[in-house]
């Protein structure tokens, strides 16, 4: 039996009928079409597909539809507005945090979300803020230099 | 991905009532679902065994922490990251906010619940070590009325409670009693962030001119359930921590732990491993009593 | 006058960077084709025997999948890279747990589960062999039972894939050398050098769709593949088999790759077959995916190894002579690892002169699924073995771990052990010097000494000196006789056309660098051809450490050839702006409507390599390196961790100081989670801990900061005079790490990965059983964290 759901996903309402065990991940990619958040894990270990909640860093495939219902999202498309790239984003591109970029969505959430909770973060903020997102490709290094350089870019406003 | 989600049901009652009411008309039926961060892997790796669930995530009712002049009570639907954030307990009860930050990842947190980490009953989880010392207390409520047990008697085995069928963990309390005590915690896990438990310690201690006045060790992963060291604390309970005693007290202690730990080899560790390095955790909050 | 054109060196924004911070960069399982059924394959649960019944489960609707057979394979029922030993699909007889028996494709992805689920193989069981030893031991017992492999035509023997003897010489003439090195040496060394398998982790998991064309009597006439991988071209030439068809009937693309470090270089042939022949089978296009689950269990691996030294060393620490012997476990078919086994044993004994040296290895199977390809490729195996072994070495005679190395390094004009000429500067002695300064070598140590001794956690420096050939050995490249080409899009844009592949590394950037250098064109004008086999050619895999290099090359040519077609015919002026070449472009094209340059692979210098004797040039140019670890051992807890990483590398020519950057540092977290934290727990052949939550890859709370230096001796092969530097970091930390976890603790460790719990086992002094180790981990526990939940 499906249940309605309603979301608000980057300002834009949808309502959907969908299994309510439906992971929030496959309804964001397969009822919205919206694939830029990824899955890597399917265990909420890799934090490819985490998005915002309510405001809050999640991982969708471990988020039901029935608990999505009434929430408002932010996904990686909803960064950026109107094509105009996020400092974060633009500073991922300038440091070198994207290398084969599947992390990357994922990644770019949590440093929004941390940002938000810490604009000035230390090196050690940094490393437990993106824990959750582990990226095989770049050690690391280039993300922590893109998330100090965003956090300089966004502090300046 | 490997459930068919179409095989699953999931109804989010409006309130706890509700719950309550559905779950005592069958018991035994439905999982409850709160934070997820436990059943949706179980439904991701193909292993839910229930196919029924009621969430209750939604419920406020669950989702509060309350501080009376006894006690902080914390609702089962509490998020780690609503432990880590209030002031209260990072003021009172740190060794909780510590474990709560050791739980998983930040997006973990976010989701996860205490009541979900308790009930699940896994002898690795975070939070019940610091409860076990901090001599918690957890309610437990149903259509039938409440009752509040010692969290020292809420396990009985592996993965298994003193819950009835037709109960819901409603809160956690925890005596603000701890004026003085000194606390120490450890984990030891896979890596250093978002890792299962290989064994963790939590202790709280009084100490008066030396002497160990009163003693509390939970830890995790020595045995089927999260483990109360009785037999440890027994063993040092009222000895000497003095320059020439020291080393003593903690052979005892070391002893006793080896002793009372249980552990099993898995995938992750070994008995022998957690055995050694929970005795060492043991001597380090020992002698950090000491100094 | 124009100015000079300098974007090789610099670091403008990857090609496709935009898209991917964006979340608009399009992997398959992003992409859907209109009609398309999902694919699943169902697997033997088995090491090895017969399949005797094949059941499906009443109660299924099975006529709504279409299912495939061994005996539904149109060509040959193989997988071929060298050998033609590896099946597509098992028909009577499984050789590996997770080996495919048949494929499964639904309408609805979530039939697949049930599908799968209802297929029951009854098997005739037979008994397997698991590690190195145990295949060993059947060879040596004759025991036919457990001789899983029974040799090939292409220089393999029973439960022995290859072999391989280098002599550093003419072979009686070293043993003779080696002989009268051992009777006369002050010091005889030995020691025993274990790696595990390593799993390559891309976050996004292998996946394909495939789509298939049929004539009126159903018989395939193409075929065609998008998805994850590095080498199109191979995927090509397995489906040539496959479905016997010509290469200009198998169409392969690949789609945006979320990491592959040789995990997707020869198993997409699999997975590619695979989807391919279900696409035939339902007449739909048929996407295959694997999960995280099913991608650990059952793709490839690294190659587990042993290698033993002996060494000959004189009281002044000169070394006087070396016998090595490796082995790595291939898993159950041959697939690479004979070129695996090639690499590791030319790097055996890595950057050091030795008088005699003889090297004999070999790749045995096993019943585990096939290993392959992971960054480095038999490199990181034996370096390991041999940097650990120099400190071991250096020990014995007296030496400090940085003085023997230098009384031993190879220098500019000396000759490898392959009798390779180094006639490209080499300068280990700076590097070594470099490193030591960088990471504050003596004086770490000596603090550290100090510091120790009240504490529990101990602290320790340790160092690695290695190389790594770029290119693919010997005369490989002539016979990948690479093709690259440049065009002009209409718009008078310049278009690079290469089957080179970008999954992070970088290839999109760095070659339309190399052109827009060589053109002088602005680096944003040029554009990078998606790898489609029908539209670019074949410029071999990408592997090897080879595409800045030999690539990045073809590419300059190509260019060259193109401003020189403007020149002669399209009014282009010396010292052009790109304004002019713009202009000049368009006129030719008005003219000629089309314009494209190719260039085919040439060796630089002249390439002398004999494969039988292991003997010659191995490979066009070397990167050398030495890094130096620093860790923290705590004795509460046996945990090591890396506290600080300085990597020191000469690498020919930085092509993008960014990117070049990110290679080391992702290199090196990825050889300190081998050495330190990736184990893969096997029972029975088959990947117990087969998920995220239980194979324990670094996070970046686990991880130092790691410092890169590069230096720069530019070598003739590559653009600019680049060197190939993907596969180097890989080399050089495992080694160093332990190196360093001896000198804070006094402990020697020669296994990898070296977790707290061998750490444990050492310290508390059980030397003669397992005790607490992790050989002791029990895969049948999985217990508390994957939860079995009842209602």
């Amino acid at each position: 039996m499906n249940s309605k759901v309603q979301l608000t996903v980057n300002g834009e309402q949808h309502r959907i009928d969908v299994p309510p065990m439906k992971r929030l991940l496959d309804v964001l990619r397969e009822d919205l079409h919206l694939t830029g958040t990824k899955e890597g894990c399917g265990e909420g270990e890799c934090g490819a597909c985490a998005v915002l909640m309510n405001g809050e860093l999640v991982n969708s495939c471990l988020v039901p539809a029935l608990q999505a219902n009434g929430s408002r999202l932010c996904t990686i498309e909803g960064v950026s507005t109107e094509g105009r790239l996020h400092p974060i984003q633009q500073c991922f591109l300038e440091k070198g945090g994207a290398q084969c970029g599947i992390c990357t969505p994922g990644m770019i959430l949590a440093t929004h979300y941390l940002l938000d909770k810490h604009p000035t973060p230390t090196l050690e903020q940094i490393q437990e803020g993106l824990a959750g997102n582990l990226c095989r490709c770049t050690g690391y290094m280039r993300i922590f230099e893109a998330v100090q350089k965003a956090a300089e870019a966004q502090h300046a406003f | 991905m490997r459930s068919d989600v179409t095989g699953y049901e999931l109804s989010a009652p409006l309130n706890l009532q509700a719950v309550l009411t559905q779950i005592a008309s069958e018991p035994g039926r439905h999982a409850l679902l709160a934070g997820g961060t436990e059943l949706m892997v179980a439904l991701n790796t193909g292993r839910l065994g229930s196919r029924s669930l009621i969430s209750i995530q939604h419920l406020r009712e669950l989702r509060f922490i309350r501080v009376t002049a006894d006690a902080v009570v914390i609702g089962a639907g509490t998020t780690f990251t609503d432990i880590r954030r209030n002031e209260t307990i990072a003021r009172e009860l740190p060794m909780l906010v510590q474990a709560a930050s050791w739980t998983g990842s930040i997006a973990n947190q976010n989701r996860g619940t205490l009541g979900g980490n308790i009930c699940n009953a896994s002898p690795a989880a975070d939070t019940p070590p610091a409860l076990l010392a901090y001599n918690a207390s957890v309610t437990l409520v149903s259509v039938r009325g409440e009752r509040t047990v010692p969290y020292s008697k809420f396990h009985l085995g592996y993965k298994t409670t003193v819950m009835e069928p037709d109960e819901i963990l409603y809160s956690v309390s925890v005596p603000r009693a701890y004026d003085g005590w000194r606390q120490y915690i450890r984990k030891v896990g896979t890596r250093n962030a978002q890792a299962i438990s290989k064994t963790a310690l939590a202790g709280m201690a009084l100490i008066h001119e030396s002497q160990i006045q009163e003693i509390r060790i939970g830890a995790a992963s020595l045995a089927d359930r999260p483990l109360r060291c009785v037999g440890a604390e027994e063993s040092v309970r009222g000895r000497s921590l003095a320059e020439g005693d020291l080393d003593k007290t903690v052979r005892l202690g070391r002893a006793a732990l080896a002793a009372e730990a249980k552990p099993i080899d898995d995938i992750r560790s070994t008995a022998m491993y957690r055995t050694a390095v929970a005795a060492n955790l043991l001597e380090e909050f020992l002698r950090q009593l000491s100094s | 006058m124009a100015e000079h054109h300098n974007i090789l060196g610099t670091s403008p924004l990857r090609k496709e960077g935009r898209a991917k911070v964006l979340g608009q960069a399009k992997y398959v399982d992003d992409l859907s084709l209109p009609g398309m059924w999902h694919g699943a394959t169902v697997r033997s649960a088995i090491a090895r025997g017969r399949i005797r019944a094949i059941h499906f489960a009443p109660g299924i609707d099975w006529s709504g999948f279409a299912i495939v057979r061994a005996s539904d394979i149109p060509g040959e029922n193989t997988i071929v890279h060298l050998t033609k030993d590896h099946p597509c699909l098992a028909a009577k007889e499984v050789n590996h747990p997770e080996e495919p028996i048949l494929l499964l494709a639904h309408r609805e992805k979530a039939a697949l589960l049930a599908g799968v689920a209802g297929v029951r193989i009854e098997y005739d069981e037979r008994p397997g062999v698991f590690t190195i030893e145990e295949s060993e031991q059947a060879v040596a017992n004759n025991d036919v039972a457990r001789i899983i492999w029974e040799g090939s035509e292409y220089g393999g023997t029973a439960n022995c894939f290859k072999q391989y003897v280098l002599y550093s010489g003419e072979a009686s003439e070293t043993e003779d050398g080696l002989a009268a090195a051992f009777g006369g040496a002050d010091y005889i060394v030995e020691g025993e050098y274990h790696t595990g398998a390593q799993e390559q982790l891309y976050i996004e998991p292998n996946g394909v769709i495939a789509t298939c064309e049929k004539d009126e009597r159903g018989n395939v006439t193409s075929v065609c593949v998008q998805g994850s991988m590095q080498c199109p071209y191979y995927l090509v030439h397995a489906l040539t088999l496959i479905f016997k068809l010509p290469e200009e009937k198998c169409r392969v693309i690949q789609t945006e790759t979320g990491g592959a470090f040789g995990g997707k270089e020869d198993f997409p042939s699999v997975i590619g077959s695979h989807a391919a022949l279900l696409a035939m089978k339902s007449g739909h296009p048929v996407k295959m995916v694997y999960d995280r689950a099913e991608d650990m269990a059952a793709t490839t691996k690294r190659h587990p190894s042993r290698t033993r030294h002996r060494t000959a060393v004189s009281k002044d620490g000169t070394l006087l002579g070396c016998e090595i012997e490796i082995a790595l476990d291939g898993g159950a078919y041959a697939t690479l690892s004979p070129v695996v086994l090639s690499r590791a044993t030319i790097h055996a004994p890595g950057p050091y002169k030795w008088p005699f040296v003889r090297v004999r290895a070999k790749a045995m199977a096993t019943n585990l699924p096939p290993h392959g390809a992971f960054r480095g490729f038999g490199a990181p195996q034996s370096l390991f073995a041999l940097e650990r072994h120099m400190d071991k070495v250096a020990r014995v005679v007296g030496f400090t771990p940085e003085e023997f190395r230098r009384r031993n390094f190879l220098v500019t004009g000396d000759r490898t052990a392959t009798g390779q000429l180094l006639t490209d500067p080499v300068d280990m002695q700076h590097l070594m010097t470099r490193a030591l300064n960088e990471s504050d070598y003596h004086a770490k140590l000596a603090r550290f000494a100090e510091e120790n001794r009240g504490s529990a956690i101990k602290r320790g420096m340790g160092i690695a000196a290695f190389m790594h050939g770029s290119g693919f050995t010997g005369s490989g490249e002539r016979r990948l006789n690479s093709l690259v080409q440049v065009e002009l899009l209409p718009d008078g844009r310049p278009q690079i056309l290469v089957s080179s592949t970008e999954f992070g590394q970088g290839t999109n950037t760095i070659l339309c660098q190399v052109a827009a250098q060589t053109l002088r064109v602005p680096y944003e004008q040029v554009v990078i051809a998606q790898p489609d086999t029908r539209m670019v050619p074949n410029s071999g895999p990408t592997v090897a450490s080879r595409t800045a290099m030999i690539v990045g090359k073809l590419v300059e040519r190509a260019s060259t050839q193109l401003l020189e077609m403007l020149r002669v015919d399209g009014g282009l002026p010396l010292n052009h702006t790109p304004e002019q070449f713009m202009k000049a472009g368009t006129a030719y094209l008005d003219k000629h409507g089309s314009l494209r340059c190719a260039a085919r692979y040439e060796p630089v210098r002249p390439v002398e390599w004999d494969d039988e004797l292991f003997h010659g040039d191995a490979y066009p140019a070397y990167a050398w390196a030495v890094y130096v670890a620093e860790v923290a051992v705590d004795l509460n807890t046996y945990s090591a961790s890396v506290t600080r990483f300085d990597a020191v590398q000469e690498v020919g020519r930085i092509m993008h100081p960014v990117l070049a950057k990110g290679q080391i540092e992702g290199g090196v977290a990825q050889a300190i989670g081998y050495a330190l934290y990736e184990k893969c727990v096997w029972k029975d052949g088959r990947m117990m801990n087969n998920q995220m939550t239980n194979y324990i890859m670094p996070t970046s709370a686990d991880l130092p900061e790691i410092h890169v230096h590069f230096e720069e001796v530019p070598c003739v092969h590559g653009p600019g005079g680049a060197k190939g530097i993907g596969e180097l970091p890989m080399d050089g930390p495992a080694p160093a790490i332990l190196n360093a976890i001896e000198n804070a603790t006094g402990l020697s460790f020669d296994s990898i990965p070296l977790l707290p719990e061998d750490i444990f086992e050492k310290v508390s002094g059980f030397t003669d059983r397992e005790h607490g180790g992790s050989r002791e981990l029990d895969p049948d526990r999985q217990g508390e964290f994957l939860p079995e939940v009842n209602a």
